[in-house]
């Protein structure tokens, strides 16, 4: 009995030894931390912007409303529970650094989904590296190139307008209300470039006469050497092609020259970051393009819904363009997840080829072939009085309504129908 | 493009000498304490960027453009002295690369501390009314405010020239430059000198912050444009040569505008050929010392 006892007991112990070191290799085994991972891992989705340089006002804008559409998605209880994060990093406006940020967010980092860049130039940079690594990329600044079958992958979506819209709703406005007789001024890469090809495109339509195109490089500070030949030149339109803080310093040194008295300046983008910055004086009158004023709230009840979220989350705050710019392609990518209910790439590219949304602005969807957002166009011109508040800076003059009519055609861009 | 007019290279020419009188008030600093203090100042460029957040901070408070006429170049001085006082001083004898990385390292710190205070964005200066909008200078229409800076940066020139030249305080400084050890056994007190030097030489960079605000807005990141081209100026014109900065500053700015005339895509890259050039031809600059940098 004794015997038996001991012997049982020296089994169990044996049994416990086993069973203990067995569940110990379990507990650290790859495979196992694995699965507890899956199960409580945040949904990550990376945010290259150009946090510093000269288009840094306009990047801070698109995270905090990235945030905001992430902080909805967490609060509505994720997809399942699972919840989401934003992981931003600074691109410094430079393609170089924004490839290494995109790899690391890829590759260290195991993001989900990329959303984000703030240049023509960089976003292509963005989009190389997603593109071969399968990732979802949704850009969030102007581009034609992104949309052409040369750059574009079924992983790259557009959310931003790209230069041939706005230019075209701009062109359209302009030419028929200001003159024929067009100067540019125009920053010297792919933005700048894109921008005036398409100004030079609906001008056809109008007959404009180009009367030529001076090119200054991105970050310039000083106008001063530029602007004589530009006033001598004696157009009717000076349209000028920059962003940012060219923007700010261009439209600040050409007020000084006193170009306003006799020319009218457009721009294709009228940036509301950049308006703040430069105060009323040197935007005043000037009429461009945006893809979203905070204004139209009276209009659509989604831009009202979004107007609320950010002053609630941001003390009274107002989104800018490039704001509703992070917001729109943080949500797309969200809504896609839960409408796939699953983060796999395939499932979401399909999910975000279905959306039909209107989360700020009114309706959009992704067009098939290029996934380049199908939206409206804000024609803008600058106040400089009868400000309500310090957001109120401008006025909207006249909408273009989505319409696929007012991009280019799939066969243009190089994709099979 | 439509023809040149001789209106049109007489008012290029004339835009090129007003960017010109720019660079060379912010080079003059910078030239001022390389040659006499051999300290190449990476932070000029921050005192510069600071000098504009002052003003625009008294502007905010209720102050008005005149008054930081006059009140940023003595605060942006104080700071440069203690500056000098604290971080520089210890590292005289040690080497022109100790203080040349300490400046930098300081110039992050600055532009950092002013992110954190005034935030990454920047903000819009507006010029001062009566300086607004532009004048006939007989070949066209030229910013009022602009020959305002060029009056500026000659009043600052004449003053500096006649406080080194006519002084005898300025004559200390001068020896001091030339054989620092003579002058200390002449019983002066040379490291007083050099402080005195660099609290100028900051206070001269903040003024151009402050003239600067009104044509571009300020920005932290606003310094760092202007130092590459104002070594390029103090290159071309010889490391602490002050008249040499002048001339250089003026031509740098002329080869701008003219290069912007006829090829703008250029002129950027035009001033740094300009450097590439006078640096084989005359490595030394227009009227370097040579040696200086041994």
């Amino acid at each position: 009995m004794t015997n038996k006892v001991t012997k049982a007991g020296s089994i169990s112990r044996r049994r416990l030894l086993t069973t203990a070191s067995a569940g110990a290799v379990l507990a650290v085994s790859p495979f196992r931390i694995n699965l507890v991972r899956a199960e409580e891992a945040p949904i990550k989705i990376g945010f290259p912007v150009p946090l510093t340089g000269p288009y840094g006002a306009e990047a801070q804008d698109q995270v905090r409303a990235g945030q905001l559409a992430v902080a909805q998605f967490n609060d509505a209880g994720g997809l399942n529970g699972r919840k989401a994060e934003l992981v931003v990093r600074d691109d410094k406006l430079n393609p170089g650094e924004a490839a290494t940020r995109t790899l690391e967010l890829v590759e260290k980092e195991k993001v989900n989904f990329v959303v984000g860049s703030l240049s023509a130039a960089v976003q292509l940079a963005i989009n190389n590296v997603t593109k071969e690594r399968g990732v979802i990329f949704n850009s969030i600044s102007q581009s034609d190139a992104i949309n052409e079958a040369a750059d574009f992958s079924k992983f790259t979506f557009h959310e931003a307008l790209n230069p041939h819209m706005t230019s075209g709703a701009v062109g359209r406005y302009a030419f028929t209300k200001f003159g024929k007789k067009v100067a540019f001024l125009t920053a010297d890469y792919a933005y700048g470039h894109e921008m005036v090809r398409g100004f030079l495109e609906v001008g056809k339509e109008f007959n404009i006469e180009n009367l030529g195109d001076v090119r200054h490089p991105l970050g310039t500070t000083d106008f001063s050497t530029l602007l004589p030949r530009l006033q001598a030149l004696k157009p009717d339109i000076l349209c000028i092609s920059n962003f940012g803080r060219d923007q700010q310093i261009a439209l600040k040194q050409a007020t000084d020259f006193g170009i306003k008295k006799s020319i009218q300046i457009i721009a294709p983008l009228l940036s509301h970051a950049s308006r703040v910055a430069a105060g009323p004086q040197a935007f005043e009158g000037v009429v461009g393009g945006c893809s979203f004023y905070w204004g139209i709230e009276d209009k659509f009840a989604s831009t009202k819904a979004f107007n609320d979220a950010f002053r609630k989350m941001y003390d009274g705050k107002l989104p800018t363009d490039y704001g509703a710019l992070g917001y729109g392609g943080v949500r797309t990518v969200l809504e896609a997840v839960k409408s796939a209910g699953s983060v796999e790439t395939d499932k979401v590219v399909a999910a975000l080829e279905a959306l039909k949304y209107d989360y700020y602005k009114g309706p959009q969807y992704y067009r098939k072939c290029d996934h380049q957002s199908v939206q409206s166009v804000l024609v803008i011109k600058s106040k400089s009085k009868d400000m309500k508040n310090e957001s109120d800076v401008f006025e909207v003059l006249s909408t273009e309504e989505p319409n696929e009519k007012n991009l280019r055609s799939c066969e243009a861009l190089g994709h099979k129908a | 493009m439509a023809g040149l007019s001789f209106d049109l290279i007489a008012l290029q020419l004339f835009a090129g000498l007003a960017l010109g009188a720019i660079y060379v008030l912010f080079a003059i600093g910078l030239s001022l304490i390389f040659g006499m203090l051999t300290v190449v100042n990476f932070a000029h460029g921050a005192f510069y960027m600071v000098g504009a957040y002052v003003g625009l901070y008294l502007i905010s408070i209720g102050g008005n453009f005149w008054i930081c006429l006059v009140a940023v170049p003595i605060l942006i001085g104080l700071f440069g002295l203690a500056v000098e006082r604290v971080l520089i001083r210890p590292l005289y004898g040690r080497g022109i690369d100790y203080p040349l990385l300490l400046t930098f390292g300081l110039s992050y710190v600055m532009v950092e501390c002013v992110r954190i205070a005034f935030g990454k964005t920047g903000y819009p200066f507006d010029t001062p009314e009566v300086l607004q909008g532009a004048v006939n200078i007989g070949v066209g229409y030229f910013p009022l405010y602009r020959l305002f800076v060029i009056g500026a940066t000659a009043v600052v020139l004449l003053a500096l020239w006649l406080f080194l030249e006519k002084t005898s305080f300025g004559l200390i400084i001068r020896a001091g430059a030339r054989d620092p050890q003579i002058v200390r056994v002449l019983g002066v007190d040379v490291s007083r000198v050099w402080l005195i030097v660099f609290g100028i030489g900051t206070a001269i960079a903040g003024f151009a912050g402050l003239l600067a605000a009104p044509l571009q807005g300020v920005i932290p990141e606003m310094g760092g444009t202007i130092l590459a081209e104002a070594f390029v100026v103090t290159v071309v014109g010889g490391m602490g040569s002050i008249g040499g900065a002048v001339l250089a500053g003026l031509l740098v700015g002329v080869v701008v505008s003219m290069t912007s005339l006829f090829a703008p895509e250029m002129a950027k890259v035009s001033i740094f050929a300009l450097m590439a050039i006078v640096l084989i031809v005359r490595p030394q600059g227009f009227f370097g010392r040579a040696g200086l940098m041994s």
